[in-house]
């Protein structure tokens, strides 16, 4: 079968910060592969592995800078690339659900894969929404929040559990093709090594605009719009302990025997 | 076109507490648009569920008596229909594990645009604003939108809805695409038992990401034998397989009330925090002082974990 793989660079900020506007000005900014994809990534690489999956294509709506990131993924395993971007983005702060659909489902259309795995959320944006809303736009089935995928996919589907609230996971069978949303700890991811990454650099990296895909400029102009970000306001009563850590260490000492925790 | 449908969560013959909160979030918009609080209850013992759900600001409640259990199929063809009878101007759902897994699906169907996650909703004759968390809730951003729209909310962030209603209750005979449903549930596992539960514990010392490194568990074993306190986590900590998973607190882990719950290295995700936000005193140990868990503590030490821990069990030898 052949896999594609949604992958997404996010955003990190450190934890000295400020907001200028509806932006964190990129000094105080990293970047990292979404933690939810790198398990994705694992999971489409054990598959490789298994027979089972012939192909591993990853795509990224993304400017350049991620091509680094994205690399990472042909560096465990995937055998290409495909990378979204466009003149039309660089205008706009917000990418939407609606947007990435739109996007995602003219590759899945090009691609024709059988199976596409995305992570539950991105860390940045958190939407939480994109692989589900991609499966409905075209027409596959889907799975969401899954930790556990059997690797023998009979009959034409997937045996997954899905990770509800409370300890609680549900077994649930889908058919192919399908949208899977990865949940993390559903293995666990490798590091690359110096030959994958070696080898990632010859691997083959597509870059495609909007119009390259039959899509409208219109489709990056996001529905909703990003008005305001801010400093969650603090109004709670939390006690901060200064001084040294052995001053703090000593207030904390005080509190648990007061609270007769020790003696 | 200034109605609200919410459609509410259920699981194993329980409405879920997301339910009620939906229906006073759902109030709130309707109040603000003009129009009526639709609620939708789709499969399991939908009368039973729609006379708990009756209460005040609730005009009216749709019932689809269709399987027992969520299928996001069944979930997303009945509401897709709803929202063709009704033209409600927004459409409400949780942001819970389920509530993601058809909520994006509708938004494709109707075209609508999604917003998921929101701790706040306003609303006047044309603009819908929501409030969310970014960066795993360092960052709050507001977002706004024209027209009809669907938004899936928090868990916890509005009170349940109170009071008895007058409700008018109703069948409503969706038609269910059987050959479309490309997915079914074969059943549930309760999963994470074990030697402990955590949820019993009086002291838990709780470790998260910021311990870097499997061998430095040691450093927090020391400290919960100093304590005589239990360990717990968070979840990638159990991810990464450092401890079994009937250590995580959480949504998908277990949730606890101990009396003292210290939280090391851990940033207070909303998922985490679902778990221990019932602890009596919380105590934080973190080196970011913009960490959610800063806030939620009652006691908080900005510093390296590796400098205040060892100092701490140095405390009581
Ligand atoms: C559907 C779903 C369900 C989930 N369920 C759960 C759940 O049940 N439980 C759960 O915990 N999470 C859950 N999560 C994950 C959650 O979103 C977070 O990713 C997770 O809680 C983060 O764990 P953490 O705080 O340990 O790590 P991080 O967020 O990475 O935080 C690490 C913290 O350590 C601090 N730190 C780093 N180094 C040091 C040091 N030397 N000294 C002191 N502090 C330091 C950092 O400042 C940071 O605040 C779920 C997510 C999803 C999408
Ligand atoms: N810019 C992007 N490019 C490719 N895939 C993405 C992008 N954003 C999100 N995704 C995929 O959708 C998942 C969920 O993201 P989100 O809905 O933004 O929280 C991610 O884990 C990725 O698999």
């Amino acid at each position: 079968m052949k896999i594609l793989l949604a992958v997404t660079e996010v955003a990190t900020v450190d934890d000295a910060f400020e907001i200028e506007g509806t932006e964190i000005p990129d000094q105080y900014l990293g970047t990292d592969l979404n933690e939810w994809d790198e398990y994705a990534i694992e999971e489409a690489v054990q598959l490789q592995e298994a027979d089972i999956a012939a192909e591993v294509v990853t795509v990224t709506i993304g400017p350049e800078t991620c091509e680094q990131t994205i690399r990472q993924a042909l560096a465990t395993g995937a055998d290409r690339a495909i990378r979204i971007w466009d003149e039309a983005f660089e205008a706009v702060d917000l990418l939407d659900v609606s947007t990435k659909t739109a996007i995602l489902r003219a590759v899945v259309a090009e691609e024709e894969p059988d199976l596409v795995l995305s992570g539950v959320q991105s860390d940045d944006d958190s939407w939480g929404a994109t692989g589900v809303a991609l499966a409905a736009a075209v027409d596959y089935e889907w799975a969401a929040v899954v930790n556990h995928l059997a690797h023998d996919f009979e009959d034409g589907t997937a045996s997954v559990r899905r990770e509800l609230e409370g300890g609680v996971e549900e077994l649930t069978t889908v058919d192919l093709p399908a949208v899977l949303t990865i949940q993390t700890g559903i293995n666990e991811p490798r590091y690359a090594s110096l030959r994958g990454i070696r080898q990632a650099k010859r691997k083959p990296l597509e870059v495609y605009g909007l119009a390259d895909l039959g899509l409208e400029e219109s489709v990056a102009e996001s529905r909703v719009r990003l008005t305001a970000m801010s400093e969650p306001e603090r109004e709670s009563d939390t006690t901060v302990w200064e001084g040294t850590p052995e001053e703090a260490a000593g207030e904390l000492a005080d509190l648990l025997r007061k609270r007769e925790v020790v003696q | 076109m200034s109605d609200i449908l919410a459609v509410v969560d259920h699981r194993r013959g329980e409405l879920r507490d997301v339910s009620y909160e939906l229906i006073s979030a759902g109030r709130g918009l309707a109040d603000a648009t003009g129009g009526d609080l639709h609620l939708a209850v789709i499969s399991g013992t939908v009368e039973r569920f729609a006379e708990k759900l009756d209460r005040e600001g609730v005009d009216a409640i749709y019932t689809v008596d269709y399987g027992e259990e969520f299928n996001h199929g069944v979930y997303t063809q009945v509401t897709t229909q709803l929202y063709d009878k009704l033209a409600p101007q927004y459409v409400l759902t949780a942001n819970s594990v389920n509530g993601i897994e058809y909520a994006p699906a509708v938004a494709t169907e109707l075209d609508l645009p999604i917003v998921t996650d929101a701790i706040d909703l306003e609303a006047d004759d044309k603009t819908l604003t929501v409030t969310r968390e970014i960066y795993g809730g360092k960052v709050e951003t507001t977002v706004e939108l024209e027209g009809p729209a669907i938004c899936t909310i928090r868990t916890a962030e509005w009170p349940g809805g109170e009071g008895t209603g007058t409700a008018d209750i109703e069948a409503f005979e969706a038609t269910i695409d059987e050959d479309a449903l490309g997915s079914s549930v074969r059943g549930f596992e309760e999963v994470g038992g074990g030697d402990v539960d955590i949820a019993d514990a009086d002291v838990l010392v709780s470790v998260g990401r910021g311990i870097d490194d499997e061998e430095n568990l040691e450093l927090i074993e020391d400290l919960a034998d100093a304590l005589g306190a239990t360990i717990s986590a968070s979840r990638p900590v159990v991810d990464s397989g450092w401890l079994p998973k009937n250590r995580q607190v959480g949504q998908s882990g277990t949730v606890v009330t101990p009396d003292v719950y210290i939280a090391v290295g851990i940033s207070g995700a909303v998922q985490h925090v679902a778990g221990m936000k019932g602890s009596d005193t919380i105590v934080a140990i973190n080196t970011d002082p913009n960490a959610p868990i800063m806030d939620i503590a009652d006691y908080a030490i900005q510093d390296d974990l590796f400098a205040v821990v060892p100092a701490l069990i140095e405390e009581f030898q």
